[in-house]
C-alpha cells in the first residue's frame, strides 16, 4: 500500500490517529495506552501484514520518553514508524515480544539503557550492564563521573 | 543473575561457554542448560565489550561520530562508515561525486569478500579443520594490502567521510584489485573442494540449527543468515543506495534454513561481490573524490534512518537531530544483535557439538552486538 492508503486505512480503524508531516516513512504518533491492540492489528491484519520489526529504540525527550518502532511488511513492502509517548515518572509500555520475537532482546536493551519497563515481557533484565548498575546511561540526566562516557 | 553452575533440580547440567572460548570469536558468554548432551536452553550474557557507543556519539560531531562505528563490526568497518556518511548526506542533501560512489561500492564489496573469507576459515576451524584458515588468510591478505595502500589502515578504515572519500585511491588500486579478482577466481574452487564438498563438513552442517522463514523474519534475522532461510532481505536490492540499482547481480537465497544453507549463501555471495567489482573497476570516472562541504555540519531538525547491507545483514543508522552540531540521539541497528536473538530457538533440541556449527554460520561479531 502507498502511504496515503495506509493513512486512510489506519484512520478508519483507529479514529483520532495523528501523523507526523514530511517524514521519510509514514509516522504514527500515539500514547502508551492502547498501543498493544494497534500493534496486534498491524501484525495480523491482512492488509497491513507488518511482519518485520527492523528497529526498536527509545528516546529521552526530557519531558517524556518515546519508544520508536520501525516496521515493514516483507510481502507488501510498505513501511511504517510508530512513536509511542511514555510517561516520564512511570515509564511503562506493553511488550510486543509476543508479536515480534526480535523485540525480546531489543526491549531488554531499551530497559537496560533507558529504563523503560515493558509490561508482560517474559524476561526483563539488564542486558549489557551489570545487574547492580545504578541509573540508565542513555537518559539525558545521567551522570557517571567514574565510568565517563562523555568526551 | 548468572545461574548457579552445576546441576538444577531436574538433573540438567548448566555449563558456560565463553566469555573466553575459541568458538565465540570474542567475548560472548553463553549459559547453556544441557540434558545429557541435548541443549535445552541457550542464554547469551552480553556486555563484556559494551562501550556505550550510542551515548558517546551524542557528544561527537557529525564528522566524528562515524569513526567509532569502525569499532563495532570491525569486519565491515567500511560499510558502517558508509552508512553514517549516507545518513549525514541525506540530512544535508549533499550530492557526492561519481568517482567517490564507485570507490565506495568497490571497497564495500571488497570488505564483504574479506569478511566472508575470514568467516569461512574460522567456521572450518570451529568444526575441527585447521587448514582452511590458512587458505582464507592467504587471499584475505591481498585485500588487506589493497586497503592498507588506499585507506592507510587494515581493519578500522575510516576512509568514507560525508561528501565522498577522504583521499584519492592509490595509483596501483585498479591493477591490484584486478589481480586479486583473477587470483581469487582461480582459488575459490579450492574452498569448495576443501570444505563444501567434504563429507564430514556436510554431515556436521546439514539439518543443523534449522530456522524457518517465518521465525527468521520474526527474529529479524537479516543478511546471509536470513537469506539461508529464504527470507529476501538484501538491502542492496530492496532499498538501493549509491548505484546498486544500476548493477547486475543476484540476490542469493537458499531454502534449506540450516547451517549448510547459510554456508552456501556466503560462498555464492563472494562470487556475486566479485561480479559487482568487475563491472566497476574499469569504469571509475575521473574527477573529484570529495564534494565541498561546510566546515561545521548541522543536520536540520528531524529523523534520519539509513539502511545498508553489511557482511552480516541489515545495518541501520537512526539519527534524531535537534538542529545542533551533534546528534540528539543515535541508534545503531546492528545485524548481529538480532541474529543472536534467534540462537536459542535454533539450538534447542540439538546437540552441544552442533551449537558451534549454528553459532559459526550466524557469523557473530561480538563488538557489533554489544556496541
Amino acid at each position: 500500500m502507498t502511504n496515503e492508503e495506509l493513512k486512510m486505512k489506519l484512520e478508519e480503524l483507529f479514529p483520532g490517529s495523528t501523523f507526523e508531516e514530511e517524514t521519510q516513512w509514514l509516522t504514527l504518533n500515539m500514547e502508551a495506552e492502547g498501543f498493544k491492540p494497534v500493534a496486534q492489528q498491524l501484525r495480523n491484519n491482512e492488509s497491513f501484514n507488518f511482519d518485520f520489526l527492523f528497529c526498536l529504540t527509545a528516546v529521552d525527550w526530557k519531558t517524556h520518553f518515546s519508544a520508536v518502532y520501525h516496521l515493514t511488511s516483507t510481502a507488501l513492502r510498505h513501511t511504517i514508524v510508530i512513536k509511542v509517548k511514555i510517561d516520564k515518572n512511570d515509564p511503562a509500555v506493553d511488550t510486543v515480544s509476543d508479536i515480534w520475537r526480535t523485540a525480546e532482546f531489543h526491549e531488554r536493551e531499551a530497559y537496560d539503557l533507558m529504563g523503560i519497563s515493558f509490561t508482560g515481557h517474559p524476561d526483563l533484565r539488564r542486558l549489557f550492564l551489570e545487574d547492580d548498575h545504578v541509573g540508565f546511561p542513555l537518559r539525558k540526566d545521567y551522570e557517571d563521573p567514574i565510568n565517563m562516557i562523555k568526551l | 543473575m548468572i545461574e548457579e553452575l552445576g546441576t538444577n533440580d531436574q538433573g540438567d547440567m548448566i555449563i558456560n561457554v565463553g566469555p573466553q572460548h575459541p568458538s565465540t570469536h570474542g567475548v560472548l558468554h553463553l549459559v547453556i542448560t544441557l540434558h545429557g548432551e541435548t541443549v535445552k536452553k541457550v542464554e547469551p550474557h552480553l556486555g563484556y565489550i559494551h562501550r556505550s557507543i550510542e551515548k558517546m556519539s551524542e557528544s561527537l560531531s557529525y564528522r566524528q561520530f562515524s569513526y567509532v562505528t569502525s569499532r563495532m563490526d570491525y569486519l565491515s568497518s567500511h560499510i558502517n562508515n558508509h552508512a553514517c556518511a549516507l545518513t549525514v548526506e541525506k540530512g544535508l542533501q549533499i550530492e557526492i561525486p561519481g568517482r567517490a560512489q564507485y570507490i565506495r561500492v568497490i571497497l564495500d564489496e571488497l570488505t564483504r569478500i574479506a569478511s566472508h573469507q575470514l568467516w569461512w576459515g574460522a567456521l572450518a576451524m570451529d568444526l575441527g579443520a585447521f587448514t582452511p584458515f590458512f587458505y582464507s588468510f592467504r587471499e584475505r591478505e591481498m585485500i588487506n594490502e589493497i586497503m592498507e595502500e588506499t585507506c592507510g589502515a587494515r581493519l578500522t578504515m575510516n576512509y568514507i567521510v560525508p561528501g565522498g572519500v577522504m583521499f584519492d585511491i592509490h595509483p596501483d588500486f585498479q591493477k591490484k584489485v584486478k589481480h586479486f579478482l583473477k587470483e581469487f577466481k582461480s582459488k575459490i574452487h579450492e574452498y569448495n573442494e576443501l570444505v563444501t564438498g567434504n563429507v564430514i563438513f556436510q554431515n556436521r552442517t546439514k539439518g543443523v540449527g534449522y530456522i524457518s522463514k517465518e521465525n527468521a523474519i520474526s527474529y529479524g534475522m537479516t543478511g546471509p543468515s536470513g537469506r539461508g532461510s529464504g527470507f529476501i532481505c538484501d538491502v542492496r536490492k530492496l532499498h538501493p543506495y549509491e548505484m546498486y540499482n544500476q548493477l547486475q547481480f543476484d540476490e542469493i537465497t537458499e531454502e534449506g534454513g540450516d547451517a549448510f544453507a547459510r554456508y552456501m549463501v556466503r560462498i555464492r555471495e563472494m562470487e556475486q561481490s566479485m561480479n559487482i567489482i568487475e563491472q566497476l573497476i574499469d569504469n571509475i570516472p575521473e574527477g573529484d573524490f570529495l564534494a565541498k562541504t561546510k566546515a561545521v555540519l548541522k543536520l536540520p531538525k528531524g529523523d534520519y534512518y539509513t539502511r545498508v547491507e553489511t557482511a552480516r545483514g541489515e545495518f541501520g543508522v537512526y539519527i534524531i537531530s535537534e538542529g545542533g552540531t551533534t546528534p540528539y540521539r543515535i541508534k545503531y541497528r546492528s545485524p548481529g544483535f538480532s541474529n543472536l536473538s534467534a540462537l536459542n530457538d535454533m539450538s534447542v533440541g540439538g546437540k552441544l557439538g552442533d551449537l558451534m556449527a549454528t553459532m559459526g554460520t550466524l557469523d557473530l561479531v561480538i563488538p557489533d552486538i554489544d556496541r
